[in-house]
């Protein structure tokens, strides 16, 4: 049905206008390539948080050190609940291609769910972080750690507010050309903060704890 | 295979392609390569140097994969920005973390 819907976007006004049908298809892949460079950029700013975490990773001031803090059985949670995540979030891709406004809808909901519960995991290990004196100020190490994952989590944040504001969107409007592109930016953002957790998890986690 | 030919019809221009079965191999290899670091760190398969190159590596791959099975990026039409893009960003990213380690571990004036 939606495929037909897309389609009609450029068919439909092949007749009166051929070029601007073009034209805005042209625009959207645009658009979508404007925000692969925007995610070049976000490598840009975790380049330099996990610089600074790697550097200052040892410099624990007398506070608790990283095979002291880390829980790791939370992390794998919110490690394997990512990276269902971005498979859901593919799937949710592949409905909109089959033409489903359903699956799509629910398959992004799916994937709101999981990055919800990623949040959620995330948030109460660093009350109970905080709650155990492992602040920002106490120490280097933290500093650069809540800094990292932090801006990681903000990221995901983000990205579930604005999934949400897609999925009404795409309720009220299917699956247009604009709504198309919107989905596979919102998809790119998702497959990238999984890489980001990856190396969060590697470098930040399995490296502190071994 | 009948899903494949659907997605391939409803969608000719080529920003996202993928099938059920390019993202399920995705997605059970990038479990694997998520269980390997784990067992290497957890239950001590590996020490030393060869851990933290085991590690990398699986963690290297893992981005790989995430850039075939879910971002696409082999299915971009020439001329390959996004590929440029992402090669332009992995310069800046090993010369600002490799660089910084680098400065911090070997050129110290005082310790």
């Amino acid at each position: 049905m939606a495929h037909v819907n897309a389609h009609a976007g450029s068919a439909g006004k092949a007749g009166v206008a051929h070029e601007a049908g073009h034209g805005h298809h042209d625009l959207e892949s645009l658009r979508l390539m404007g925000f692969w460079i925007f995610l070049m950029t976000d490598v840009i700013i975790f380049a330099t948080l996990f610089a600074t975490y790697i550097v200052l990773r040892n410099g624990t001031a007398g506070g608790p050190t990283a095979s002291e803090l880390f829980e790791m059985p939370g992390v794998v949670a919110e490690t394997f609940i990512l990276l269902t995540s971005s498979f859901t979030g593919g799937l949710a891709v592949l409905s909109m291609n089959q033409g489903s406004r359903k699956g799509l809808i629910g398959w992004l909901a799916v994937t709101a769910l999981l990055g919800a519960s990623f949040i959620g995991l995330e948030i109460s290990e660093f009350v109970k972080m905080v709650h155990e004196g492992a602040t920002i100020g106490t120490s280097a190490f933290l500093s650069g750690f809540f800094t990292l994952v932090g801006t990681h989590g903000v990221h995901v944040s983000i990205g579930l507010v604005w999934m949400v504001a897609l999925m009404i969107q795409l309720g009220r409007r299917g699956i247009t050309p604009v709504t198309r592109r919107k989905v596979n930016v919102i998809s790119l953002y998702w497959h990238f903060l999984d890489v980001v957790w990856i190396f969060v998890f590697t470098i930040v986690y399995l490296l502190g704890v071994m | 295979m009948a899903q494949h030919t659907a997605s391939h019809g409803a969608h000719e221009h080529g920003e996202s392609h993928g099938s059920l079965k390019s993202y399920v191999i995705g997605f059970i290899l990038s479990l694997v390569l998520t269980a390997i670091p784990l067992g290497v760190v957890l239950n001590g398969w590996l020490e030393g140097t060869a851990a933290y190159v085991a590690l990398m590596a699986c963690a290297v791959l893992q981005f790989a994969v995430q850039l075939v099975f879910f971002m696409h990026l082999r299915e971009e039409k020439k001329p390959r920005y996004n590929l440029l893009a992402l090669i332009f960003g992995i310069i800046i990213l090993i010369t600002i973390v490799a660089g910084s380690i680098w400065i911090m571990m070997y050129n110290q004036v005082a310790h």
